[in-house]
């Protein structure tokens, strides 16, 4: 058994096309780790050089946001399922403004 | 269509320099619009994967509930991401408002264009009796416009 984890359509050039991949780790960070090893530039999609969750992207465990369950120190065990979708946001707000509000 | 990046050249399946759309669901996103202003207003219109041919109009919160941001709910992007998936569905467009300015991708709207298979389609409210209507690639951060052809009856809405 391991993680599934399923990747958007915008980074599936990291995954070789693959919508579909496997990983191993006992909480999210080590989970996206263990992808990066296999999937290099993944983690840099997905994590701020500050090592925070990246604002672009919502991640899910199971169907929990992993916003609520600790972000990156969620707990990952075999069987799960995470999904990685791009955030859907914008609007007519300057960027910085935004990023202010979101407190991301 | 293949579109320069900084890393690699890509290409994306079906994509036309234009958005195909039925009138149905144009005037349901534009009343969707005209009923959450002075807030933006977002949602997606699904299609069959590969088909770009938007079907089905699913209108969604705005989490932010802002005159001038818009943020899908995450749990509600999920359910309809995942409703999308058991369908053979993608997003063919996603779609806002903007209440006081131009129908054209802020700088906001480009940093978080994160589907690149999709027409962005903005509305602008700002004249109360008249709707501008515009849609955009947004890949890897460039912005390209394309026609918006409104159609009659290709779906039922």
């Amino acid at each position: 058994m391991a993680i599934e984890v399923r990747v958007p359509t915008i980074l599936r050039s990291y995954t070789g096309g693959s919508k579909i991949v496997e990983g191993a780790g006992d909480t999210l960070i080590e989970l996206i780790d263990d992808l990066d090893a296999k999937h290099n530039g993944l983690k840099g999609r997905l994590i701020t050089p500050e090592g925070g969750l990246h604002r672009f992207v919502n991640i899910y465990v199971n169907d929990e946001d992993v916003r609520f369950l600790g972000a990156l120190d969620a707990k990952v065990k075999d069987g799960d399922s995470v999904t990685i979708l791009p955030a859907v946001a914008g609007g007519a707000l300057g960027f910085a403004a935004a990023a202010a509000l979101l407190g991301k | 269509m293949c579109t320069a990046t900084s890393r690699v050249r890509k290409c994306h399946g079906n994509v036309n320099p234009v958005l195909t759309i039925d009138r149905a669901i144009v005037d349901a996103i534009v009343a969707h619009a005209r009923r959450d202003h002075p807030d933006e207003a977002c949602g997606v219109v699904a299609g069959p994967i590969g088909s770009d041919v938007p079907t089905r109009h699913i209108p969604m919160d705005n989490a932010a509930r802002s005159m001038t941001f818009y943020e899908f709910d995450s749990m509600e992007h999920l359910r309809v991401w995942r409703e999308m998936d058991d369908l053979d569905e993608e997003p063919v467009v996603i779609y806002h408002s903007h209440t006081a300015t131009e129908a054209y991708p802020s700088r906001t709207d480009i940093s978080f264009a994160g589907e690149p298979n999709a027409h962005y389609l903005l509305v602008s409210t700002r004249e109360p009796d008249s709707e501008e209507i515009r849609s955009f690639r947004i890949v890897d951060g460039v912005v390209t416009e394309e026609e918006v052809n409104i159609v009659d009856a290709t779906v039922k809405a």
